[in-house]
C-alpha cells in the first residue's frame, strides 16, 4: 500500500520508438502514469503491448535500435530523457533496479552470485565490499533462499531456476532501491515455484517500503502483487484502476475480453468402454538418457477422440513419454502399442504407416517451420511424403487444411514463417501434423508461448479438428488452466512417476493426492487475497502435520 | 580439480597420438622424394660400390619400417640423428635454432598480444565509431600484405630512412640481451603486424557477440559504465574463442617465421629449414617438421585447458 502520497515517478505523454529495417516507427504512443512511494503498479498487456519498454524507460533505459521520442519521465525530480548519461547511471541499481524475466539468462555465468549481488553497492559506493557480502546473506536469509551463508559462493549453473529468481530479487535489493522494476518475474518458471518467488518478492518490498512497477501478462499474478493495475494495448494506455476495482468491474472493452479469457471450457468427453481398444497405450515404460533414468513404470492409455493431458513441473517426464510414444528415445522397458499392436521402440524400425500415424506439434513454432520454406512446402511435404500426392492434387489438399485451421488460402500459402504472427505459425504447425492424416497428435506445450486470446484460439481451433476428424490428442502442458479448458482425462507426473490419472471432473475434485493438490492450489486466482490465503492455510496445514509428528 | 587433470591427460593421449600421425606423415613423405639420398650426395660420378656402402652406413638399405622406428624412438629420446650434410649432431644443430625461433616468437607474441586483445576490446567499447573503423582498417590491411613486403617496407622507412634499428637481425650466443632486443626489433614488429589482426578481431567479434546477452543489460542496468560491463561481463565470457585464436597465432609464429627469419637473416628454425631443404639435408628436414609438430599440438592443448579453466560451468560441476 502507498505509504505517502509523494510522487516517486512521474511518466508524461511517453513515446518511443523501434527501430526495423532503417525505419522508425512508433512502438509506445504517450503513456502517462504516476507512481507513489511504496506503491506497487501492475502493467499488464499481452505481447507488444510495449510493457518492458516503458518498464525500462522509467529507468531511462532503452534497449538498442529503440529510442525515446518524446515526453517525459521525472524520477524524484529528476528528469530522466533530459539528464545526462552520468546522472542516469548514478540512478541505476542504486535508486532504481531491475529484476529479468530470466534470472538463468541474466546472471552472468562466469561469476559467482555474491560478486552480482554485491556489485552494485560497491560500485556506487554504498558499502564495502564485506559489508555489502554480509548484507546480500542478510537479504538471501530474509529471502528464505535455503543455505543462505553458502548459496552466494556458488556460480549461477549450480542454481536453480527459482532460487535464481530470488536471488535477483536480492540482488535488485542491495542498494536498498526507491523502485525496482520486475519485468515477468515468474513467466518462466514452475507454479508451484512460482508461488514461493511471488511471495518472497512481496515480502521484500513490504519489508523495505519500495515502489514497484510489476509487469506481466498474468492477470492472476498482478492480482496478488499490485496495489493499482495498468491495462496497455500495442503500446496504448486502455484502462487504469485499483486492484481490486480493475477486478470486479473493468470498463473497456479490451480488458473484459482479457479477463473472459479463462473463461473457455469444453465439456468433459465420458470414458471410453473399457472393451475399446485404445489408440495409443504406454505399456509400463521405463526410459533413461544414459545411465540417468527419467521414466519409471510409466503406464497410461489414450482413446480415439479424447485428450489426455499430461501435466507436471519441468523435468517430470511429459515430454520424455511423447519422445518414447514417437520412437525417438526407445525405452529400457517396457511398450507402446498403437491400436493394440505393438510398435517398434525405434522410429527407424517403425513401418511408414506407424510414422504416419502419430504426428507433434511443438511449443516454439517459431523455431519448427523452416523459415526459408514458403507455406505451401511445408504444409506439401508430407502430404507428398505420406499421402503420395502431386500437383494439383496436392494443391487441393494444401488449401483444404488451410481453410480447416481457418487461414485464408490465397493469402497465405505462398508466405514464409517470418510474415506469420506467432498464433498463425502455430497454426502452420497444427496443418502440418493434419496433413498426414494421422489418428493421434501429441502436443508439447502448444500454448504456453502464446498470449491468452492467441491461446484460446489455438485450443478452440483443436477442439474442432478432434470432433471433426475424431483425433486422440495427448495435451502436454504444465498449465492448469488449459488441462481445464481442453482435456478429457488427465495424467498428473512427478519426478518420472504418473502420480496421478482420471477424468478430468475427478481430478478437479477432492480429495487429490498430495501432489496434485500442491499443484491445483498453485494456479494463482483472479482473487486480490489469495495469495495470503494460501500462504497462510498452508502454513496451518505445516503446523499440523508437524504437531501431528509430534 | 580432478576434472581436469583427467582431462588434461585425455588430451595429451589424443596429441601424443596426433604426433605419431604426424611422425608417419613426414617420414612418408621424404620416403616418398624421388631419387637416392646417397646418390645425391655422392654425386653423379661415385661408383655404385660407393653409393652401397654409403648406403649401408646411413642405414639406408634397411627396410622402411625399421629406420622408421630407429628414427622414431631417436626422436622420442631427443636424438634426431646426424646430419646428412655436415655430419653434425641435429639435436645441436637445432638446440640454439630454435631457442632463438622462441626468443623471436615471444618477443612478437609480448608485444601482439596485449595490443590485439586491447585493441580488440577498444574497438569493441567504441564499436562502429572511427576509432573502431581505422582501426579494422589499418590491422586488415597488414595482414593483406605479404610479409616479406611488410618486412622490406620496415626496413625501408625505419632502418634505411630513419636508421633507428637495423636491417639485418644477426644474433649469436654472445650478443647481450639489450642488444638482441633492438636487433630483433624490426622481424619482431613484421610478426606482430601479421598476427594482430586475427587476434584483434576474434576479440572484437566475441566480445560484441555477447552484447545482446540479458546479464549485460543487467550488468548496463545496474549503472555500470561501458569499460566496467566489456572488462568484468563480456570478456569472461568471451576468453574461450579469444584464447584459442591466441593459441593458433602463437603456433604461427613459431612455425610461420620461415619468410620473416629468412628476410632478416636470422638464425633460426625457419632459416635452418630453409637451408637444409636446398642442401636435401633430408634428417634435418624431418627434425624440422617434427618440432613445429610439436609446437602446434602443444598450443591447441593448452587452448583447449585454459578455455576449459575459464569456464566455471565445466570447472564446478552441479
Amino acid at each position: 500500500m502507498a505509504d505517502t502520497d509523494e510522487i516517486l515517478l512521474s511518466i508524461r505523454g511517453l513515446k518511443i520508438e523501434g527501430r526495423s529495417e532503417e525505419v522508425w516507427s512508433e512502438i509506445v504512443h504517450g503513456v502517462d502514469l504516476d507512481l507513489h512511494r511504496g506503491e506497487v503498479l501492475g502493467l499488464i498487456g499481452e505481447s507488444g503491448a510495449g510493457k518492458s519498454t516503458i518498464g525500462l524507460a522509467a529507468m531511462g533505459f532503452t534497449r538498442d535500435g529503440c529510442r525515446i521520442s518524446g515526453g517525459t519521465v521525472t524520477f524524484d525530480g529528476i528528469e530522466l530523457t533530459r539528464s545526462s548519461v552520468r546522472t542516469r547511471r548514478a540512478l541505476r541499481g542504486k535508486r532504481i533496479a531491475y529484476v529479468a524475466q530470466s534470472a538463468a539468462a541474466s546472471f552472468n555465468p562466469a561469476h559467482r552470485l555474491i560478486d552480482q549481488c554485491t556489485e552494485s553497492a560497491v560500485h556506487h559506493h554504498v558499502m564495502s565490499r564485506s559489508e555489502a557480502e554480509h548484507d546480500a546473506i542478510d537479504l538471501f536469509r530474509r529471502i528464505q533462499l535455503p543455505d543462505p551463508e553458502d548459496i552466494g559462493f556458488r556460480y549461477p549453473h549450480q542454481v536453480s531456476g527459482g532460487q535464481l529468481q530470488r536471488a535477483m530479487t536480492a540482488m535488485a535489493m542491495s542498494c536498498r532501491p526507491d523502485l525496482i522494476i520486475f519485468d515477468e518475474p515468474t513467466t518462466a518458471l514452475d507454479v508451484t515455484t512460482q508461488i514461493e518467488v511471488l511471495a518472497a518478492i512481496r515480502d521484500a518490498v513490504e519489508q523495505f517500503g519500495t515502489a514497484a512497477i510489476y509487469i506481466t501478462h498474468d492477470l492472476a499474478v498482478v492480482a496478488q502483487m499490485a496495489d493499482r493495475i495498468l491495462v496497455l494495448l500495442k503500446g496504448d494506455p486502455v484502462e487504469e484502476a485499483d486492484t481490486r476495482t480493475m477486478l470486479a468491474e473493468p470498463q473497456e472493452e479490451y480488458t473484459k475480453s482479457l479477463w473472459a479469457v479463462r473463461s473457455f471450457k469444453r465439456p468433459e468427453k465420458p470414458l471410453a468402454p473399457p472393451e475399446e481398444t485404445p489408440v495409443v497405450s504406454v505399456d509400463h515404460v521405463t526410459a533413461a538418457y544414459g545411465t540417468l533414468t527419467v521414466l519409471h513404470d510409466v503406464s497410461f492409455d489414450i482413446h480415439r477422440g479424447r485428450t489426455v493431458a499430461v501435466v507436471g513441473e519441468s523435468g517430470s517426464g511429459k515430454s520424455t513419454a511423447a519422445r518414447c510414444i514417437t520412437g525417438l528415445l526407445p525405452p529400457t522397458e517396457g511398450t507402446i502399442l498403437f491400436n493394440g499392436e505393438e510398435l517398434a521402440a525405434d522410429y527407424r524400425k517403425r513401418s511408414w504407416d506407424h510414422l504416419r500415424q502419430i504426428q507433434m506439434i511443438y511449443q516454439m513454432a517459431d523455431t519448427a517451420l523452416n523459415p526459408k520454406q514458403r507455406i505451401r512446402d511445408i504444409v506439401g511435404r508430407p502430404i507428398e511424403f505420406y499421402l503420395g500426392l502431386k500437383g494439383k492434387k496436392k494443391e487441393e489438399r494444401i488449401r483444404a487444411l488451410l481453410d480447416q485451421i481457418e487461414l485464408e488460402p490465397d493469402d497465405f500459402i505462398d508466405r514464409l514463417p517470418a510474415e506469420l504472427s506467432g498464433g498463425q505459425k502455430q497454426r502452420i504447425g497444427i496443418a502440418r501434423a493434419l496433413a498426414a492424416e494421422p489418428e493421434f497428435i501429441i502436443c508439447d506445450e502448444v500454448t504456453s508461448a502464446l498470449d491468452q486470446l492467441v491461446a484460446e484460439g489455438i485450443l478452440k481451433l483443436l477442439a474442432k479438428l478432434q470432433d471433426d476428424f475424431n483425433l486422440a490428442y495427448m495435451f502436454i502442458t504444465h498449465d492448469l488452466a488449459t488441462v481445464k479448458a481442453i482435456a478429457d482425462e488427465v495424467v498428473v507426473m512427478k519426478e518420472g512417476k504418473v502420480v496421478e490419472a482420471g477424468p478430468k471432473s475427478e481430478m478437479f475434485r477432492p480429495p487429490h493426492h498430495a501432489y496434485t493438490d500442491l499443484l491445483l492450489s498453485s494456479v494463482p486466482e483472479m482473487d486480490p487475497d489469495w495469495l495470503d490465503n494460501l500462504l497462510k492455510e498452508r502454513e496451518e496445514a505445516g503446523v499440523k502435520i508437524e504437531s501431528a509428528g509430534n | 580439480m580432478q576434472l581436469i587433470l583427467k582431462m588434461i591427460l585425455q588430451r595429451l593421449g589424443l596429441g601424443l597420438f596426433t604426433l605419431f600421425v604426424v611422425s608417419v606423415i613426414i617420414f612418408s613423405a621424404v620416403e616418398l622424394l624421388p631419387g637416392d639420398l646417397a646418390q645425391e650426395i655422392l654425386g653423379q660420378s661415385a661408383t655404385p660400390e660407393t653409393v652401397a656402402a654409403f648406403r649401408h652406413e646411413l642405414g639406408l638399405d634397411k627396410p622402411a619400417i625399421v629406420r622408421y622406428m630407429e628414427w622414431l624412438g631417436g626422436a622420442a629420446t631427443g636424438d634426431f640423428g646426424k646430419s646428412l650434410a655436415n655430419g653434425r649432431e641435429i639435436a645441436e644443430l637445432i638446440g640454439t635454432r630454435l631457442a632463438n625461433t622462441l626468443l623471436l616468437a615471444a618477443y612478437a607474441a609480448v608485444i601482439a598480444i596485449p595490443l590485439a586483445v586491447g585493441l580488440g576490446l577498444l574497438a569493441a567499447l567504441y564499436r562502429n565509431t572511427w576509432f573502431d573503423r581505422s582501426i579494422n582498417i589499418f590491422t586488415l590491411s597488414s595482414i593483406s600484405f605479404p610479409e616479406f613486403f611488410v618486412a622490406y617496407i620496415l626496413i625501408l622507412w625505419l632502418s634505411v630512412h630513419a636508421g633507428v634499428f637495423p636491417s639485418i637481425a644477426n644474433i649469436n650466443e654472445s650478443t647481450p640481451l639489450w642488444d638482441r632486443l633492438i636487433r630483433m626489433f624490426l622481424p619482431a614488429l613484421t610478426l606482430t603486424l601479421v598476427v594482430t589482426a586475427h587476434m584483434m578481431r576474434m576479440t572484437r567479434a566475441a566480445i560484441i557477440n555477447l552484447l545482446a546477452a540479458p546479464y549485460i543489460e543487467m550488468a548496463r542496468l545496474k549503472g555500470l559504465p561501458p569499460r566496467v560491463v566489456i572488462l568484468k561481463h563480456a570478456l569472461p565470457n568471451a576468453l574461450a574463442p579469444i584464447i584459442n585464436v591466441i593459441a593458433l597465432n602463437m603456433a604461427y609464429l613459431i612455425t610461420g617465421v620461415v619468410v620473416v627469419e629468412v628476410v632478416f637473416v636470422y638464425p633460426g628454425l625457419g632459416q635452418l629449414l630453409v637451408d637444409s631443404v636446398s642442401k636435401r639435408d633430408i634428417t634435418v628436414v624431418q627434425a624440422c617438421c617434427l618440432i613445429f609438430a610439436v609446437v602446434y599440438i602443444l598450443f591447441n592443448l593448452i587452448a583447449d585447458v585454459l578455455s576449459i579453466a575459464t569456464n566455471p560451468r565445466l570447472l564446478h560441476k552441479k
